[in-house]
């Protein structure tokens, strides 16, 4: 693995300097120079480069070997739990139809569970042409190996192209162990999905570096080609589809092979409401900038008066002023609301890679030169505990006059 | 008993800021650290040792600056650091990463417990801890939060779901990746980073000690290529609104929400 200066067409631009996420290129004698111990080979500086003065030998055009042509379809894991079919599904559903259509193959949901035959209908009527069901009693609760043998039996018998899996705490357990057994690629947490028009892969686009820097990554020569997404990054179908015409195919599963090591003895529920942060509609989120648990007192005071939630930056949760389930942001939830307020929030790169897809994004911060004003619709520099008061006012009045009218 | 905990050395991406003129990384002065989720492992596995009498090895993939991380961990106080350091593991994605980590467990004494840290903080794929249990055949419990007991041959666990936790019991030996909330990893001694940086021994072990076919590691032997990278394009920031006072911006604030149809 390495990468190649070609000194003749490099002319010190420094372009790839600033490109390479990882410190491993300077300029020396007029030239760029690459240091190999730090060079991870992520050929960020080949794509960047103007010249074309760098190459990565190893990254050869490579075309799909024949076998990958026997994968046909694209599939979605149809993630339930105690019976219900997760609302991540249905959003996988909505991008798989749209990457379907542009191959021109079915799209289908593979249904793990038990006793679960009856939710079929509701996985055609959001876009699915056929679903895969294998109904067992070892599949009744989630366990990583019973999960893991019945999708790469399903897998393997009928070989589906693309495989998309929802970043759950439970996708992430079973979709690696997955890949990892079919000797295939996983795409963790993509944001964007698509299918090159020449070569037909799937392009799989995420975050890397912390949010910092955006990857697009293919997996070439190994089938399925597999991506987890996480909640709230992609849309359901907007109408419901006919769902007359969907196949439901029952999967006998093999259950002489399975070795259950783990025992789940109990599912404990978090004590309080449940956060429903993905599917909201407006989102107020308090930060660092609150200085103090009890702000969070005025930012659920904000929320209710529009309607919405109570979400928070990585800082407010460190500090232990709300429970995880809150948070917003590279390691918390992505969310995509209509509106957005940011609260006291400065808008580091991990915050903003969980609500950059808002529809209309309000920052109200102290501080002028915070980069959530970058990023926001509308800015008020100032202090949230005197702005908020005054909006939460302000938007009952108005709510006030839309009743009387 | 034996615990081999794998960690990774990162960026602290937290400290990483995007320079606004030219919409790229600045990465002066950005520090490498022990992953997060990794140094709560190491914590995991030293509560381990002095509760039941165990050895912790700690083991990591990386360029040979990642030497410093192993011995953060060594003044930490584990037992035995082994880093897997060669051209030949370069570029490697998790499938391969995985591959070399298992293909080194094979080459070292039994364990009876693997810990790996949920996710790394600068690819946060929480893939590689799985995929090791998977080349190990070992069962896995993934998004620890909380060990509830231990006996030589099994373990409960809490493992962590978006809305509470499910308790779990696993056989050993057993892959279990863990999440920071699960402990307070301790400070190095003063003696323990003075005998890690001059007295204690780090192994490296390049790809003649792992057992993996050589076409198998690394950039060739990785599954997915990434074929381009790029900085998110920078949106064009938004207004600022104008006012005397708090009153007045919030005024204008819900006037501009109210004609988006938000109020």
């Amino acid at each position: 693995m390495s990468i190649v200066i070609l000194n003749d067409k490099c002319t010190a631009c420094g372009t790839c300097v600033d490109s390479c996420p990882f410190g491993a290129i300077d300029l020396q004698n007029e030239a760029a120079r690459i240091n190999d111990n730090i060079c991870t080979g992520c050929n960020a500086c080949v794509s960047a480069c103007a010249f074309e003065a760098i190459i990565n030998p190893e990254t050869k055009e490579e075309k799909p070997e024949a076998q990958t042509a026997v994968y046909h379809g694209v599939w979605v894991f149809a993630e339930q739990r105690e019976g219900h079919i997760m609302n991540i599904a249905l959003e996988l559903l909505g991008e798989g139809r749209k990457l379907a259509d542009d191959l021109g193959v079915p799209l289908s949901a593979l249904l793990l569970g038990h006793q679960i035959e009856n939710k079929t209908e509701q996985l055609f009527s959001q876009g699915a042409d056929s679903v895969y069901v294998l109904d067992n009693e070892l599949l009744k609760e989630y366990r990583t190996e019973s999960y893991a043998a019945a999708f790469v039996q399903a897998v393997k018998t009928y070989r589906p192209d693309i495989v998309l899996i929802g970043a759950t705490n439970i996708g992430r357990d079973l979709a690696p162990r997955v890949a990892c057994r079919l000797h295939t690629g996983l795409t963790a947490d993509c944001t964007e999905l698509a299918i090159d028009p020449e070569i037909k892969l799937l392009m799989q686009t995420r975050p890397a570096f912390g949010g910092n820097i955006m990857a697009t990554i293919t997996c070439p020569n190994h089938r399925p080609q597999m991506a987890t997404v996480r909640p709230g990054v992609m849309k359901k179908l907007q109408q419901p589809a006919d769902s007359s015409k969907g196949k439901k195919i029952l999967v006998p599963f093999d259950t002489s092979k399975v070795n259950i090591r783990t025992t789940v003895r109990e599912i404990v529920q978090a004590a309080g409401k449940i956060v429903n942060l993905e599917e909201a509609q407006i989102i107020v989120s308090g930060g660092r900038g609150l200085g103090q648990k009890e702000g969070f007192a005025l930012i659920e005071e904000a929320a209710v008066a529009l309607g919405g939630v109570v979400g928070a930056s990585r800082a407010a949760v460190d500090a232990g002023w709300i429970p995880h389930s809150h948070q917003v942001g590279q390691t918390g939830k992505t969310v995509s609301p209509k509106l957005y307020i940011a609260c006291g929030i400065s808008g580091a790169i991990q915050h903003q890679a969980g609500m950059s897809k808002s529809g209309t994004i309000v920052a109200i911060n102290k501080n002028p030169d915070a980069p959530i004003f970058q990023l926001a619709d509308f800015g008020v520099v100032g202090d949230l505990y005197q702005v908020l008061p005054a909006l939460i006012e302000e938007i009952r009045a108005l709510q006030n006059l839309a009743h009387q009218a | 008993m034996r615990i081999l905990v794998c960690i990774k050395q990162v960026p602290d991406t937290n400290e990483v800021k995007i320079d606004p003129k030219t919409n790229t990384l600045m990465r002066e002065g950005v520090p490498s650290i022990i992953n997060h989720d990794d140094k709560a492992a190491i914590e995991a596995a030293l509560a381990i040792k002095e509760s039941h009498d165990a050895e912790v090895i700690v083991m990591t993939m990386g360029p040979p600056q990642a030497d410093y991380a192993l011995r953060e961990a060594l003044a930490m106080g584990v037992d035995r650091v082994i880093l897997l350091s060669s051209r030949a593991f370069a570029g490697a994605d998790t499938w391969a990463t995985s591959l070399t980590l298992a293909g080194a467990i094979r080459n070292m004494p039994a364990v009876d417990l693997i810990f790996c840290g949920r996710q790394a903080i600068d690819g946060d794929t929480a893939q590689v801890g799985p995929e090791l249990a998977e080349h190990l055949d070992l069962p896995q419990v993934t998004y620890v939060q909380k060990i509830k007991s231990l006996s030589h041959n099994s373990i409960v666990v809490e493992r962590g779901l978006e809305h509470g936790y499910e308790i779990v019991e696993s056989s050993l030996p057993v892959v279990l990746t863990t999440v920071k909330e699960l402990n307070v990893p301790r400070y190095p001694s003063m003696r323990g980073i003075v005998d890690a940086f001059d007295c204690n021994e780090v192994e490296v072990w390049n790809e003649k000690k792992v057992t993996v076919p050589v076409d198998q590691l690394g950039l060739d032997g990785s599954p997915t290529k990434v074929i381009r990278t790029f900085t998110p394009p920078a949106k064009s920031p938004g207004k600022v609104l104008e006012g005397i006072n708090a009153r007045e911006k919030a005024q204008r604030l819900a006037l501009h929400l109210q004609q988006k149809n938000l109020i």
